[in-house]
């Protein structure tokens, strides 16, 4: 067994260490710190794949792709559970839930860990789907966890939803290995990935075009298009914010990742100029309505979920036109999209709990009433609005120039959604930070939530959008490559 | 491979879709679960058909995973969960029967349609199965969305899983893993809808779902 593949073990059984260790901890304090410790562990095993990855094989493989998200995944999974260090302690101090609860919260948490791991390190067309759907049902619990009224109704729809989806994307898997099978026989082969991509050529394309359209509509629903995005804005807004950042910054890419995939075998096939349109137009829907619908929103989450729908549609349009401007574009997105939202959801909780409240028209003046906070806000949301310096500037010009390239048409209809969706962010945003403050009830316990997470993300995410490191460079363009 | 066999085998899936047109008309909740087992017995049986048909001894275990759990398992479950909950049995349609079995039969053509468009020359038989597994999954999507009732969701949900699995096991020497994967997911499924259940019922004292609708948290100011 060489380095890799103890780094690829590592990080397959460190979520289930973590999970069962953390079952057994009552002590809501001790087990909170706990969780962010073996959050740390699977980050490291992460940054230890990227340096030294395992040879392929029938069920596991590590790509350039794969590890452009594997160590980012982690990387966010161990801030979120910093980050949820002083939120749940707060949820618990106030009664949200009950302390008995968080080894549940610890268990599911972990699970989903596993399941995104599993999903991103998979060789096989049928374990990345048993994972997205095992990542499905772990995040279903942990939307509802408020029990609430509303949180009730927001799993529910997210289970319905999810569950749906999940079963078109596993036709459009089962479709995938009927065109496999006659080339490469029955049984496993048929359903390795890598396998299937080497003869893609001489697959059938009206057999891969249809498993395309299950694929995306599958997938596409948990990663959020326009029209299959009911579930989205309820689940976010519902879940505890720990769960929002995970399920934006996170499990929307897992999503998008199982997609790609799918894109990558058409890459070599006549069908892949289906591939491409269908992208381009569910992204290009998805932008467009969701720049609409950020202008009427009145409930903060649900204006940061709206906005992933954007970004997911931004991503659909860049993968769409692919080529070496777009799928840069679309791959630089991914990465600075999760570290962005993911952070805003972080301050958004923080602001929430600090407030007592999560409308829009409550959160007034905070330049004035919490200067610090206001200023992290401030540039998070600025972030994800795509100012420079921050990455998704760089994604979004790149992908300009790459959408006027292929048509200017495309290019003025991405531009005008892109402008009304700044133009949404930045008036809701001014509000927050310099309306006329409102009397909100003063908070009576007090907010310890660390803002070093939401920083680490906000200086990634500039960085990111300034240059790209060498390593995550030549991972990237294995992706690219594969991409087409 | 001759042509008994494969007579044999269409007609399985042929009953299966009748089944899936029964679970569109019934109205009561006991009847929906009825229809429902009896599907998953006849997927079972196609499984197992297949298992001989094909000389894959693996597929007995997924046969065996469908008689046991959603033929027999999970009705018997659902049934002492809507006794339990004492719920009105009758199951409230958003759309009028008729209508719906027209949409049904709309499906239908359009999921052979779709499956006559993709002819790969030599297997156009396994084409015409998969379009009634196909058939199947659409007719339950048209079941969860033509019925608001949590339960009638649940079994148009399986329904769905049980044209899944027949697609799956028609595909010849798809690995197990796929189906006890599926199987499983079932199990899991029906825990957390139970969970749900109970909570609606707790909360709305209704499996009506359409009484989650008026909280879509989007209200002004």
């Amino acid at each position: 067994m060489n380095i890799g593949m103890i780094n690829l073990v590592l990080l397959l059984s460190l979520p289930i260490v973590a999970g069962l260790f953390l079952a057994a901890i009552h002590k809501p304090g001790i087990a909170l710190k706990l969780h962010a410790g073996f959050a740390f562990t699977e980050f490291l095993a992460a940054l230890g794949l990227a340096f030294s990855r395992p040879e392929p094989t029938r069920l596991f493989m590590v790509d350039g792709f794969t590890l452009c998200l594997v160590p980012l995944t982690a990387f966010i999974l161990f801030t979120t559970a910093w980050f949820s260090h002083g939120y749940l302690a707060h949820d618990i101090d106030t009664g949200k839930i009950q302390a008995r609860h968080l080894r549940l919260w610890h268990v599911l948490f972990q699970s989903m860990a596993l399941s995104m791991y599993a999903a991103l390190v998979s060789n096989n067309i049928g374990v990345m789907w048993v994972a997205v759907e095992m990542a499905t049902l772990a995040t279903v619990i942990l939307v509802g966890f408020y029990r609430t009224h509303a949180a009730l109704e927001a799993a529910w729809k997210y289970f319905l939803l999810g569950s749906v989806g999940i079963a078109l994307a596993l036709f459009g898997t089962i479709l995938l290995y009927f065109a496999a099978e006659p080339l490469l026989g029955q049984g496993m082969n048929a359903m390795t990935w890598s396998r299937i991509r080497e003869v893609s050529s001489q697959m059938d394309p009206r057999l891969l075009r249809l498993a395309f359209v299950f694929l995306l509509v599958g997938y596409g629903t948990k990663i959020g298009f326009f029209p299959l995005h009911a579930w989205l804005p309820d689940a976010h807004a519902e879940a505890p914010s720990p769960m929002s950042a995970a399920l934006s910054g996170l499990l929307l890419n897992i999503a998008f990742f199982a997609l790609l995939r799918g894109k990558m075998v058409l890459a070599g096939n006549v069908a892949a100029g289906m591939a491409s349109s269908l992208l381009i137009l569910f992204g290009l829907v998805s932008l467009i309505i969701a720049a609409l619908m950020l202008l009427r929103r009145h409930d903060l989450k649900r204006l940061l979920a709206w906005s992933s729908i954007e970004h997911m549609g931004i991503m659909g349009v860049a993968f769409g036109i692919g080529g070496p401007l777009g799928s840069f574009a679309g791959l630089l997105h991914m990465i600075v999209h999760s570290l962005v939202k993911s952070g805003l959801f972080f301050a958004a909780g923080q602001t929430i709990q600090t407030l007592g409240t999560q409308k829009i028209s409550k959160i007034r003046g905070l330049s004035a009433s919490h200067p610090r906070l206001a200023i992290l806000f401030g540039l998070a949301f600025l972030a994800a609005a795509g100012l420079p310096p921050f990455g998704l500037f760089t994604s979004e010009i790149t992908l300009l120039v790459a959408a006027t390239g292929k048509s200017a048409w495309l290019g003025l209809a991405l531009a005008a959604g892109l402008l009304i969706a700044f133009a949404a962010i930045i008036l809701k945003l001014s509000g927050m930070l310099f309306g006329e403050p409102v009397e909100n009830p003063p908070p009576t316990h007090p907010v310890a939530i660390s803002s070093v997470p939401l920083a680490l993300h906000l200086a990634i995410a500039a960085i990111l959008g300034l240059f790209v490191p060498g390593m995550l460079w030549g991972f990237m363009r294995d992706a690219i490559a594969m991409l087409g | 491979m001759n042509g008994f066999e494969n007579d044999m085998a269409h007609t399985l899936s042929g009953v299966m879709l009748l089944m899936s047109f029964l679970l569109l008309y019934q109205r009561r909740i006991p009847g929906l679960i009825h229809a429902f087992a009896i599907q998953a017995a006849l997927l079972g049986i196609a499984v197992s058909w297949q298992a001989v048909m094909q000389g894959e001894p693996h597929l007995f275990i997924t046969a065996l995973i469908v008689l046991l759990f959603k033929a027999a398992f999970i009705p018997i479950a659902l049934l002492k969960l809507i006794q339990r909950l004492s719920v009105p049995q009758a199951v409230e349609p958003v759309m009028a029967i008729g209508r719906t079995m027209l949409f049904g039969i709309i499906l239908c053509g359009l999921s052979l349609a779709v499956m006559q468009s993709s002819p790969q020359a030599s297997a156009l038989i396994v084409n015409e199965k998969l379009a009634m597994a196909l058939a199947i999954v659409l007719l339950g999507f048209l079941i969860m969305i033509a019925r608001q009732n949590a339960v009638a969701q649940v079994i148009g949900f399986m329904s769905i899983e049980n044209g899944l699995v027949l697609a799956a096991v028609e595909a010849k020497g798809m690995p197990l893993i796929v189906e006890i994967s599926v199987a499983f997911s079932v199990l899991v499924a029906l825990a957390v809808f139970g969970l749900f259940m109970f909570h609606i019922k707790d909360r709305f004292d209704t499996l009506d779902t359409a009484s989650l609708e008026n909280v879509r948290g989007e209200e002004l100011p």
